[in-house]
């Protein structure tokens, strides 16, 4: 029985659905009128293409378009947005992009910002996909665990995905203020000195990290329970009864279990932490110096902070890294292969 | 009866729509693209009101964006054209839209009066090259870059201001008294100055920099360069400037107003541009000044500026755009702007014939006749690399170099070698060489 009806007495039932359903009934049978006759001109299979043209249009507008622009910018030079006022350059801007006389040293790139983008890049993935999912990894199993309160505690760590990233940044950055910062503010409290948390290198990497963690953590976390609620109680029954102890039980029951899971996990986490952007942004800016300027950052700066704007860097830049992501999802979809294999 | 009534209800009907539409053709709609420092764009609203009032056919609308976003947003705009282009727009980077200005001269009843009223590096600056003779635009305002101090904490701590005890202070002596009055204060900041490589060329000049060569081509190596890019430098590392300015803020402009704003900054280099917003934020809780350029081996030079108007060539309404902009840069209307926005005139007779400014805030005062005897004092370097087509990226990445330095990730050497690669790509791509 419906959730709908059943506060409706039983004799007035059939009346109520009647009343509710039949404006969807005029609905449908007014577009069986309209649909009918072409689906009888294209035939059945291809009405299929009719269904998702309305979709396609808007992706190809909004996504496949740009993706083309994108590529032609990425051979073109010149200040202007225009596609017949951009001189075509072939490879220059990926050739200025990659080279390097020591790769280990941005300074001796032509393109040093890129190549601290790509460093810095690259540490950020590091740190903030391994913390994060062992962190979302513990919570998910806390949570997993008939502890008192478990439906506020999941709540409270999912909570901050529904943030929007400018917002999470503001509240952080006003967290870690130096002048009237609350941190800072708790330290003077205790008697310590202030700590330039935003204007140090090495603490602006690691509150970008933190942040990043605690914004996002909650979302991984409830993909990892969902993984953990599939793997069948019995396996731990049998195992505890075999007198295997919690440690054992982790190692050869829930990590294998969990694996498919925590392989989507990971690459979900590694594609978002490399596009990492809007967060960053407004909470260091990409600062101190070049500390935290991440790849998205470096190609926002150089199509529109730049004077003059250099719209065929950003999208050569924007070409290698959307190279690096395929490479990303090819790999997603070989590992994933494989374990549904076996 | 009925039947009557509904004819002459569809005959109305038939009448009217064909006069609305005729009406609606004639009705001129004009877009404005603007940013604002202070209250200029009420006073522009203002202004528009009553030509509007005087030529009831055109109306003008004033989309007002963050000076941030104002390249961001009008670049692509500008160059869609058509309906989605601003009719007119008010930059401050002139050399960048150059392509784009729409010549005024066949609309203008006077274009000597112009030629006449406003600066020739002004109107050069819209100009495509040397045969270009064309009138696009208008300097609203003219700005001065220069430092302001906070009188009151000077008072305070009983420390002489330089500029009032020593003919021609430096630097050092300004950042020393300046560092002695926060430390008896116990205000946290002593100087600051925005972050943007467009404050950092006056002190340098004043301090014997030479950029600016023959062919238009910029050196950024020189000793006065070298001196004022570690002065501040040498700020960061003392701790007596807002690290929350030049290292906190990332790859972008930043100003160091609200410190100043706040009571927490002795000396804050800036320009003139600031004097509205000082007057409304800061009221009477502290007195202010503007105070001279320092003294180095260069003299004492800020840089000239301003924002300025222009007309945008894919109009669809080049007469009337020509009649708002003869309108705006009338004498009167122009006054009136002036006074109101407590700017400096960018017109010259204005400025020759003094402006009654609409305040009675004597900080405000003091800070515009500081600002007003800077100008005769600007040297001719600074209007060379104010109005160049490179200085906007000599600007861009003096900043952003200098953020670096500042934190450690390179040189100054390194930083003055990088700076010079970006200006020379941009000069050989301006001038194709």
């Amino acid at each position: 029985m419906s959730l709908f009806t059943r506060w409706i007495p039983r004799r007035y039932r059939l009346a109520f659905s009647h009343i509710v359903n039949r404006p969807f009934e005029l609905l449908m049978t007014g577009l069986d009128v309209a649909i009918a006759p072409l689906q009888w001109v294209l035939g059945v299979r291809r009405m299929a293409y009719f269904f998702i043209a309305p979709n396609l249009i808007i992706f190809g507008i909004f996504i496949l378009l740009p993706m083309v622009l994108n590529f032609y910018y990425g051979f073109t030079s010149g200040q202007s947005i225009l596609l017949e006022n951009r001189e075509f350059v072939g490879t220059d801007n990926l050739e200025t992009i990659l080279t390097c006389e020591d790769y280990g040293n941005p300074n001796t790139c032509k393109e040093d910002l890129f190549w601290r983008g790509v460093r810095n890049t690259g540490a950020y993935v590091a740190l903030q996909v391994s913390t994060m999912v062992v962190l979302a990894l513990i919570t998910a199993l806390a949570l997993n665990r008939k502890i008192v309160l478990r439906g506020f505690f999941r709540s409270v760590f999912f909570y901050p995905v529904l943030l929007s990233p400018v917002v999470v940044a503001l509240i952080w950055k006003w967290f870690l203020r130096y002048d009237n910062g609350l941190l800072n503010a708790l330290l003077e409290n205790f008697g310590q000195d202030r700590i330039q948390f935003l204007a140090d290198p090495q603490w602006a990497r690691f509150w970008v990290i933190v942040v990043s963690d605690w914004a996002q953590m909650g979302f991984y976390t409830l993909i990892l329970l969902a993984g953990l609620q599939a793997i069948p109680a019995s396996l731990y029954e049998a195992a505890e009864i075999d007198g295997a102890n919690t440690l054992r039980r982790f190692r050869f029951i829930t990590l294998p279990l969990l694996m498919p899971t925590m392989t989507v996990v990971l690459v979900l986490a590694f594609i978002r932490a490399v596009q990492v952007f809007d967060q960053v942004f407004v909470l260091t800016g990409g600062g101190p110096g070049t500390a935290t300027l991440y790849i998205v950052q470096y190609i926002y700066r150089e199509a529109f902070v730049n004077s003059p704007p250099q719209f065929g860097m950003a999208a050569a830049a924007s070409l290698i890294l959307a190279s690096v992501l395929m490479v990303m999802t090819l790999a997603q979809l070989f590992f994933a292969r494989r374990s549904e294999a076996t | 009866m009925k039947l009557r009534t509904v004819l002459l209800l569809v005959l109305v009907v038939a009448l009217a729509v064909p006069a609305a539409s005729i009406m609606a053709q004639d009705q001129v709609e004009l877009r404005i693209m603007w940013y604002n420092d202070g209250n200029e764009g009420e006073v522009l609203r203002d202004l528009l009101d009553r030509f509007e009032e005087e030529h009831p056919n055109i109306t003008v609308e004033i989309d007002t964006v963050a000076y941030a976003d104002l390249d961001k947003t009008l670049q692509p705009q500008v160059e869609a054209g058509g309906a989605n282009a601003p009719d007119i727009v008010r930059v401050t980077d002139t050399a960048r839209y150059r392509p784009f200005y729409l010549d005024l001269t066949p609309y203008l009843p006077d274009p000597d009066y112009w030629e006449a009223s406003f600066a020739e590096p002004v109107l050069n600056s819209f100009r495509k090259g040397a045969d270009d003779t064309g009138i696009y635009g208008f300097p609203t305002q003219f700005t001065v870059t220069g430092p302001f101090i906070n009188r009151t904490l000077f008072d305070q701590a009983g420390v002489d201001v330089p500029s009032e005890v020593m003919d021609e202070p430096t630097w050092n002596d300004w950042v020393e008294a300046a560092v002695e009055v926060a430390e008896v204060t116990g205000v946290p900041y002593a100087v600051a100055i925005d972050r943007t490589g467009h404050r950092v060329w006056g002190p340098a000049l004043s301090n014997g920099a030479t950029f600016l060569n023959e062919d238009g081509s910029f050196t950024v190596d020189s000793p006065g360069f070298r001196e004022t890019a570690q002065m501040i430098i040498d700020w960061h590392e003392r701790g007596i400037t807002p690290l929350g300015v030049w290292v906190e803020s990332g790859g972008e402009y930043a100003s160091a107003r609200p410190e100043f704003v706040n009571g927490q900054l002795v000396m804050y280099m800036s320009g003139s541009w600031q004097i509205q917003g000082f007057s409304s934020d800061i009221g009477d809780t502290f007195d202010w000044q503007a105070v001279p350029n320092p003294y180095g081996e260069g003299g004492s030079t800020g840089i000239p500026g301003g924002a300025v108007m222009a007309g945008i060539n894919t109009t669809a309404h080049p007469e009337e755009v020509a009649m708002v902009m003869d309108y705006l840069a009338s004498v009167d209307v122009l006054t009136e702007f002036t006074a109101r926005t407590l700017f400096i005139p960018g017109h010259i007779g204005i400025a020759e014939a003094g402006v009654e400014y609409d305040t009675d805030d004597p900080s405000v005062l003091q800070a515009l006749n500081t600002f007003l005897a800077e100008v005769p004092k600007l040297s001719e370097e600074a209007y060379g690399l104010q109005y160049s087509p490179i200085g906007f990226p000599l600007n861009v990445n003096i900043r952003d170099r200098l953020g670096q330095v500042i934190v450690g990730e390179l040189t100054l050497d390194e930083a003055i070698v990088m700076i010079q690669e970006t200006v020379d790509e941009a000069y050989a791509e301006v001038y194709g060489e």
